[in-house]
Order: structure tokens, then sequence, then C-alpha cells
């Protein structure tokens, strides 16, 4: 029998597939369908120090094998999130992660003051919105701005740590290898890939936003390159996701080098897709004798 | 509630020009089903399921129907199943219309697509409901006879007169409005309507219900993709149109 369960940064998961950030909510939206349970783990909505209410709609476009969206981090504020949302979510028997989103050091640092303050598992850092400070640029296309978010997270929490790293960038393992100096304690990757759709009739881009993030299966190849890439720069563990659909993408992920998955757009196709997933993942483990996920874990044999 | 099953088409009809309508056989959903909901269809091929209303149902044989159009790859992909094939649906989905028990007269007004959630609402109210329908032309006119089977008192526009009236519902609407005394009125179709139908109501202070469309990831409330701006406690927000929609009290939509 595999055993499914992997120790990310000290968090126990009891399998590796975790919703991803922004796709699930807070877990309040699956339950008519199975228990939060089923899952490893679930990443919460982006939450911000103070709600924000994202963009003008519309804000999704499906693209060949994909969507693009341009939620622009609408959420009630990391006290709602705190003080509503969490307690129901650490009752539901899997593990918690809080995701984080600012414009400035003090936004990210304030919110995961109080988050350090509560029970949740572990702090996913998004560092790929916008940069108020910078003038629209984000943290995360930068290795000194990735290092001075994680640094200035990293005295405001004792909280494992995970930073979600853009693939918005010339070299994603350089910042992963930034994030990793700073403390970090496991990056994922990717964040979505900046795209963009028109209506060629009213000559308008779909997303009111003009442009948005590319995720769903026509990520899925660059993803597991960067999971590659990272991979073999840091010794930190890598939690891969973009385009995750089916268990012999999460099989692909894991040789590349990544230690738990996060699922998001193929929940949106099909909400079973994470169960099917995993016991996808079992079964492939128990037909190849495989008892531990941390077997597979970087082995693939590159030429 | 919701489900996620696959679920037998029963009867398949085209019933206008790239029109169809499909009855569904899914006793769970059609046992709880309420007006103006809606189905979250998976379309072979595509990342996003599709959207569409509920258009009736019968709750003690368990069935469920809905009429759509073809209007890109998506519809396309549902169109070509076939009379006992199964459709892959979340189900039923949203905030649908609420009833007045002691309405007298209601205003159902359509546009297009928008007409077939209003057949429901018409076999409530039966004989109460005043139903106005517009359609581009002749051949797009869908489910006259549907909502006169139910009691309802219908008139017929489309835009070039190939059938009723010649030109949008509001004329027909307002002759409606200087006949009865309304108590309610439904709508749903393009924005422009829906807006104009919601202004009018405003100015007459009769309670108006709409039902609003937006594109949609997830379908149940997790994603917040699917937005529209209304002003609660005097306070603007972005709500979801799949959760706390697609019916919304025209009043509090910022248009
Ligand atoms: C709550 C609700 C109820 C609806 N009820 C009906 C109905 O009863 N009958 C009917 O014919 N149509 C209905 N629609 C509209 C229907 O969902 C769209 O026509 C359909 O999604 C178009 O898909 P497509 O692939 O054919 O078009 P494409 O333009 O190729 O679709 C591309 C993407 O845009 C989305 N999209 C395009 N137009 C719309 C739209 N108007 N609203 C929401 N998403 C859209 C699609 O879902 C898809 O994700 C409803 C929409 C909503 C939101
Ligand atoms: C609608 C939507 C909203 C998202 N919101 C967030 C967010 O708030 N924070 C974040 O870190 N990532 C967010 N993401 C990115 C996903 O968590 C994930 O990194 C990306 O979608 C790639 O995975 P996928 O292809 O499995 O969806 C969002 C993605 C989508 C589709
Ligand atoms: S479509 Fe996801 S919240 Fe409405």
């Amino acid at each position: 029998m595999a055993d499914l369960r992997v120790n990310i940064a000290g968090v126990e998961f009891k399998n590796p597939v975790i919703a991803a950030s922004g796709t699930y909510g807070f877990g309040e939206c699956y339950t008519d369908l199975y228990p939060l349970s089923k899952l490893g783990g679930i990443s919460c909505k982006g939450s911000t120090i103070e709600p924000k209410d994202g963009n003008p709609p519309s804000r999704i476009a499906e693209t060949p094998s994909g969507i693009l969206n341009s939620i622009g981090l609408q959420n009630p504020g990391i006290k709602a999130f705190i003080n509503y949302y969490l307690p129901t979510l650490l009752k539901s028997d899997t593990a918690v992660i809080a995701n984080v989103a600012g414009a400035t050091l003090d936004d990210y640092a304030k919110a995961c003051e109080l988050l350090d303050q509560t029970d949740v598992h572990m702090i996913e850092l998004n560092i790929s919105c916008p940069n108020v400070k910078q003038g629209g640029a984000a943290w995360g296309i930068s290795c000194d701005g990735a290092a001075a978010v994680t640094r200035a997270v990293r005295k405001a929490t004792k909280k494992p740590l995970m930073v979600k790293l853009t693939p918005n960038v010339t070299d994603i393992s350089e910042i992963a290898k930034a994030v990793e100096a700073e403390g970090a304690d496991c990056v994922s990757v990717i964040n979505t890939l900046l795209g963009m759709k028109i209506d060629i009739n009213t000559r308008r881009p779909i997303l009111h936003n003009n442009v948005g993030g590319l995720s769903g299966p026509a990520v899925f190849p660059v993803a597991l390159r960067m999971v590659w890439q990272v991979a073999r720069a840091v010794k930190i563990p890598v939690v891969g996701m973009g385009g995750i659909s089916k268990a012999e993408d999460a099989i692909e992920m894991f040789l590349a080098g990544a230690s738990a998955l996060q699922m998001g757009t193929a929940i949106f196709t099909d909400p079973y897709s994470p169960l099917k997933v995993i016991d996808g993942i079992e079964e492939f483990m128990d037909n190849n004798g495989i008892r531990n996920i941390s077997e597979m874990v970087g082995q693939v044999k590159p030429w | 509630m919701y489900f996620c099953d696959k679920y037998r088409i029963v009867e398949k009809k085209a019933i206008a020009s790239d029109i169809y309508s499909y009855i569904i056989k899914c006793p769970e959903v059609a046992g709880i089903v309420q007006s103006g909901q809606f189905v979250n269809i998976s379309a072979s091929g595509h990342t996003l399921r599709r959207p569409i209303s509920v258009c009736d149902f019968d709750r003690e044989n368990g069935l469920i129907r809905i009429v759509f159009e073809i209007r890109g790859e998506g519809t396309r992909e549902i169109s070509r199943l076939r009379e006992g094939d199964y459709i892959d649906m979340i189900a039923p989905l949203g905030r649908g219309f609420s009833f007045l028990d002691d309405a007298k007269h209601v205003a159902l007004i359509g546009g297009g697509i928008g007409v077939p959630p209003l057949l429901s609402i018409a076999k409530h109210y039966g004989e109460k409901a005043q139903a106005v329908l517009g359609f581009k032309s002749f051949d797009k006119v869908i489910l006259a006879n549907d909502f006169a089977e139910y009691g309802a008192d219908v008139t017929i526009c489309t835009d070039d007169g190939s059938s009723g009236f010649k030109g949008n519902v509001l004329p027909c609407f307002e002759n409606v409005l200087n006949n009865e005394k309304l108590d309610i009125i439904y709508v749903c179709g393009p924005l422009p309507m829906i807006r104009a139908i919601s202004e009018i109501a405003e100015q007459k202070a009769i309670p108006c219900q709409v039902s609003l469309e937006e594109r949609m990831g997830c379908g149940v409330g997790a994603c917040i993709a699917c937005v529209c701006k209304v002003k609660r406690r005097d306070k603007e927000m972005f709500v979801r149109v799949c959760k706390d929609g697609p019916v919304f009290n025209s009043k509090e939509v910022i248009f």
C-alpha cells in the first residue's frame, strides 16, 4: 500500500494534492460534493491587510486549453479571514495555508504578524501582485524584490513560509535562490503567466483589465520546466502547480522535483479532479511498487 | 445544495434557428431547483463550463428543461449531444427568483435567449402573468406557446417586425404598464433592456427582479470571477453572479 503522506517544512499533508489559491475560495464552496478532509490541504484565496474590491468585470476568459483571469485580488481582508473563515477551516481536518498578498513590505509583514497569532498551518506569500511603490511592477520579478519581501515576512512570523514564484521572469531559479537565502521554508511554482484575449468583433480585450493570468493545461509544460529548474537550484521543497489536471501530470511534477502539488483551474472543469488525481497517484504507486511520494521526487533521468 | 453528475437527456428538440431544448432526467436536481437558478454544463474539449438557466422543471417526474442558443464553440459542442446521451452538469446553482404571494398582476419581460428562465415564473403565476417577449426575427422566436399554455398573456415583438410587433419590448411593456397595476416585474435579456425596464420600475416604484449574466469560472462562488456591482448598506461592492445572483433586486444593481 502506497503512503500518500508528505511533509513539507514540518507541515503534514495527508496526501500531496492541495487546492490552489484563488480557485477554492475559503473551502466553503465545494463541500456539497466532498469534504475538505479529502484534500491534502487548501491554499486560501489571497488576503491583503485591508479588504480589496478587485477589478471590474469581465474577469475571466477561456483560451485554448486554459483560462485567463484578472480577479484583482478581491478579498475581505486578513482580519475577516482570521476571524470568520479560519476557525471553520481549522476544524476541517486538512492542512490550511493562508495566502498573503500586499502592495508594500509593511502590508506583507503586518498581515503575517496577524497570522502568526493564529493556528494556521502555513503561510504562502504571493509576490506576483502589483507593487505600488515601484510603479506597477511586481515584487516577484526581481531577486532584490523577492528577497526583500521574504526578509520582511521572515521577521514577522515563525510559521512555515512558502513563497509563490511568478513565471513572468527571465530566470526563475535565481529568484528561488534569493528567497531561500532569506529564510523561505519552501517555494510554490508557478503563479499564472501574463496573457491576453481580444474579441475581434468589438476589438475589445475580453478582460476589462486588458491582460490577465493564464492557467490550466496550456501552461503545464512551462510549469513543469520551471519546477525542474527550481528544484535543481534550491534545497528547500518545491510545491508544483500550473495546469495539473490528471494523475500523469502529477507524477511528472514529482519526477521533475515537486514534493507536493496544487491544483486550480482543473477544478473548474471537473470539481472532482483533485480526488481523481489522488486516486491516480495511489494507483500508479501501487502498480510500480512505490511506497512513498519521496521515492519519485526529482527522479527524472535527464539526458 | 448542488450536485455534479452526468444526467440523461430524455428529449432533444431544435425549437428555432440554432436554439435547442433539452429535457434532462435528474431527480435530485429537479427535487430542489428553484425558478431562475442555472446549471453549469461541461462542454467537451473546453476548460470552462457553460452556464445555462433552468427554463422549467417537473419535480414529480424528476425532470428539468433547458433552452439554449449556439453562441460559440462551447454551446455548439453542447448542441452536439443527442437524445439518450449524458450531459455533465453542476446543478442547481445560484439564487433564483422569489414570488409574491398576493400578486394580482405580474409582468415578465424577456429578450432573446433571456426568455427561457422566465417560463417557470409564468407557470407559477398562471393567468396573472403578462409576458412581453422580444426577439431579433421570427426564426428566433421561442417558447411563446409554452408561456400561453401556462396561462400567461403573451405579446411578441421582433426587431424586424417579421413576427408580432415591430421594435423592441419597451413600447409593448409600457402598454402593459398603462393597462394594469403591476405588483412585480421580472426581467431577463440584453443589458440595455434590463437597464431600461429597471429604470421604469424604479420610477413607478414597482418591485423588479433581474437575472444577470457574467463570464464564470467555477460557477459555485469560489473564484469571484463572475461579479456585478451592487449597492448594499450604502456601499458599492462587487458580488458574485453565480452565488449571490444571478437574480438581483433591480434597485441594488449598479448598471
Ligand atoms: C446565469 C446565466 C444563465 C444563462 N442562461 C442561458 C440560457 O438559458 N440560454 C442560453 O442560450 N444562454 C444562457 N446564458 C448565456 C450562455 O452562458 C452563453 O451564451 C455561453 O456561455 C456561450 O458559450 P460559447 O462557448 O457558445 O460562446 P463563447 O463566446 O465562445 O464563450 C467563451 C467564454 O465566454 C463565456 N460567455 C460567453 N458569453 C457569455 C454570456 N452571455 N454569459 C456568460 N458567459 C458567457 C463562455 O461561458 C465561455 O467561457 C446564460 C448565462 C448566464 C451567466
Ligand atoms: C481565478 C483564479 C484566481 C487566482 N487567485 C490567486 C490568488 O489570490 N493568489 C495566488 O497566489 N494565486 C492565485 N491564482 C493562481 C493559482 O493559484 C495557480 O497558481 C495558477 O492558477 C496555476 O495553477 P492551475 O493551472 O492549476 O490553475 C489564481 C488563479 C485563478 C485561475
Ligand atoms: S464563477 Fe466563480 S465565483 Fe462565480
